[in-house]
């Protein structure tokens, strides 16, 4: 371990030579629109430029990943690499990128083009730096991961793909320090409240989907959260009515339950079911839940030597590890018992606004411990 | 004249023709050609650094297509060489090049120096506000100068219609060239008219051209060198490449008007030392373009100014009035 870590400020400091390279698939990447069901003309451009490094194992998957495989000198062992392709901003939104001296700005640059250009990039950078891993390493960009696509694209590639993965590490763009080895119980869902057709109109401005929502909300503030196992709800997003004057006809909340304990999601989610019903009774409005996606916590202990050797790794690039649960990725990964990670390449602000924004400067730590711990894993060192 | 639908036919690409870069660049390399990229700019931080990015990644990193990336600049105010310079462009200052030389402004200033400066066999010219920038804007330009020797001058146009229904559609350029340009060309240059955007900034062009013709320092330069290349070399020497969809930051009718009257001064003095001014009432179509399928054609409208004299020198109506 000690050997690596000495190189790791070697490969930091080439990785520089090679900024453009990856910043320019970064400004090509983040300008292909790919909101979650819509990401074929990004996995388009990841599979051209796997063909492109010479990868000739590469394709495209009946739900539309793209995978591509580098094949190591002895393939004995199976690394998974995945990026989410998927962003949250509409087709229709300005997707131009714009380069400054020290940080790139535009829709989905952090979360997460910044991934999945490093996904696109790595096959050249291993080359270039002379890296030859033993282990066949997989490059999944993956489709549907956000809101409703609920991890499908991983999911199905999970499912059906025939390799023995050993290790699983998923890139974020945002945040570097970012490592998540687990993954917390989450339910994810919509409430919609309407205003019936039938009703009855005379009873003037005492109606609103907006007011049967907010009871709703009030309701699900006054759920009691135990303090352990550690639980919150999120209500993240609220959308409603039409003008200023005019009744609101439909209001929508979306929310998330998070929980280190599946009992107690599956608790919190039937209270919100009887809040439902209950408000849907005394208003007459409908109010329909909308449940999505739920995740099982799970994941690898603190000590589990992936873990452990890749805060070391952090450790020497000066990265402080900052430790998450997670709900993305690699609550699949979790699910199919393979020991996994998220990592965070370099620091954002303004995510998932239109002028989202990464800095350049930290990208190069971000890799360094990235293709740190792709050799510690590929040299049996987190067995 | 020489039968323009046939020039057409044989002179018009499409950038997707050339994708194939890796061939492009052992063509290259096997000729011994050396491409420069210039990129005039005049307060453009906020798209210089894609372009350089883009343009060094692609077609000097990975492909190496361009020997060398230059900006000249006409003296930002903003940070536009910082961060061009940062991303591994060449920076100069317009008026560091030849300084014996009185520094006049313009775009045409910092092409013109660029000859002296740069170092290529061809010369690629890149407008540095487009914010949708692709590698194919210089491919697609270089391309047929690599693979057709006779060809010297190649010309961009922008061709992707948003929405189109119906198997023939208007094609051409912008308000300035559809409205001033090609009436000109249709009147006193019809063989000109077969470039269908002469006013676009990007262009890649042979050496031994640029270091013969002149340069006006503002608008009128694309023009000019549209009739001073058809001038000496004929329409023989070019090609045009259809680089899809260009975005940029649309320009108000004002900015046009000083635009138009600037490439009118350019036509006007070139007209006159030519003599062909007096030929203006032989040519009485204009020559606009349409798309059929995949084919350029161009529509030939006569349009004929006939005129009735004043009223006055009419028998019957001096009879009527009493006159």
């Amino acid at each position: 371990m000690n050997s690596l870590t000495n190189k790791l400020s070697d490969i930091q400091e080439q990785l520089k030579e090679y900024r453009e390279i990856l910043l320019a698939n970064l400004v090509m990447i983040g300008e292909i629109p790919a909101p979650s069901f819509k990401e074929e003309d990004k996995i388009e451009f990841l599979l051209n430029r796997f063909k492109e490094a010479g990868i000739s194992e590469n394709s495209i998957d009946d739900c539309g990943n793209g995978i591509g495989v580098l094949s190591g000198s002895d393939g004995e062992r199976s690394i998974l690499i995945n990026a989410h392709a998927d962003t949250v901003f509409s087709s229709k939104v300005d997707h131009t990128m714009q380069v400054s001296a020290d940080s790139i700005t535009g829709p989905g640059v952090a979360d997460n083009s910044l991934g999945l250009a490093v996904l696109a990039t790595l096959p050249y950078l291993l080359k270039e730096l002379d890296i030859e891993l033993k282990s066949d390493l997989i490059l999944l960009g993956g489709v549907r991961s956000l809101g409703r696509g609920d991890l499908e694209g991983i999911r199905f590639f999970l499912d059906n793909n025939e390799f023995d993965i050993s290790e699983a590490i998923c890139i974020e763009g945002v945040e570097l320090g970012r490592l998540s080895y687990t993954s917390i119980g989450m339910l994810r869902g919509e409430i919609t409240c309407r205003v019936p057709e039938t009703y009855d109109w005379s009873r003037f401005g005492d109606a609103s989907a907006i007011l049967t929502l907010n009871e709703v909300i009030n309701k699900i503030n006054d759920i009691r959260l135990p303090k352990r196992p550690r639980t919150s709800v999120v209500m993240g997003s609220i959308s409603g009515g039409s003008s200023f004057n005019t009744i609101a006809k439909e209001a929508t909340l979306g929310f998330e339950v998070r929980s280190e304990s599946e009992e107690v999601v599956d608790e919190v989610g039937r209270t919100i079911e009887d809040i439902a019903k209950e408000v849907s009774s005394k208003t007459g409005d409908d109010v329909e839940l909308d449940i999505f996606a739920r995740r099982k916590p799970g994941g690898i202990p603190y000590a589990h030597p992936l873990n452990r050797c890749c805060r070391e790794i952090m450790g020497s690039l000066d990265i402080e590890p900052r430790l998450a649960p997670s709900t993305s990725e690699l609550a699949a990964l979790i699910d199919k018992n393979i020991p996994a990670l998220t990592l965070g390449i370099t620091k954002g602000s303004h995510i998932h606004k239109m002028n989202e924004s990464i800095s350049i400067d930290p990208i190069y730590k971000g890799l360094t411990q990235l293709i740190g711990t792709l050799i510690a894993i590929d040299g049996g060192q987190c067995d | 004249m020489i039968d323009l639908q046939k020039w057409i036919d044989e002179n018009t690409y499409h950038h997707s023709q050339f994708w194939d870069l890796k061939k492009l660049v052992d063509k290259k390399e096997k000729l011994g050609l050396t491409i420069s990229l210039c990129l005039p700019t005049l307060n453009e931080e906020k798209t210089i650094g894609k372009e350089v990015i883009i343009f060094k990644s692609e077609l000097m990193n990975r492909y190496p297509l361009i020997d060398e990336i230059a900006v000249i600049d006409s003296g930002s105010d903003d940070n536009t060489l910082e961060v061009a310079k940062n991303y591994g462009a060449d920076t100069y200052l317009a008026e560091d090049i030849l300084p014996h030389l009185e520094p006049k402004q313009g775009k045409g200033e910092n092409l013109w120096k660029a000859i002296h400066q740069l170092k290529g066999d061809i010369i690629v010219y890149v407008d540095a506000d487009i914010s949708n920038i692709h590698p194919r804007f210089v491919y697609g330009l270089v391309a047929p100068l690599i693979h057709r020797e006779e060809v010297k001058y190649v010309k961009a146009f922008y061709d992707r219609p948003l929405a189109f229904s119906g198997s023939v559609r208007a094609s051409g350029g912008g308000r300035v060239t559809e409205i001033l340009v090609r009436p000109l060309f249709s009147l006193f240059f019809p063989e000109l008219t077969a470039i269908i955007q002469p006013l676009s900034g990007e262009y890649a062009v042979r050496r031994e051209v640029l270091e013969q013709i002149a340069f006006p320092i503002g608008y009128g330069v694309e023009t000019s060198h549209l009739i001073d290349v058809h001038n000496k070399f004929g329409l023989e020497a070019f090609a045009q490449t259809d680089l899809d969809k260009r975005v940029h930051e649309n320009k108000p009718t004002q900015a046009l008007g000083k635009m138009s009257f600037g490439i009118l001064q350019t036509f006007i003095k070139r007209a006159k030392a030519l003599g062909i001014l007096e030929k203006a009432d032989h040519e009485t179509i204009l020559r606009q373009f349409q798309v059929a399928k995949d084919q350029y054609q161009q529509n030939k409208i006569s349009i004929v100014e006939e005129e009735r004299p004043p009223i006055i020198e009419i028998e019957e109506y001096r009879k009527k009035f009493g006159k």
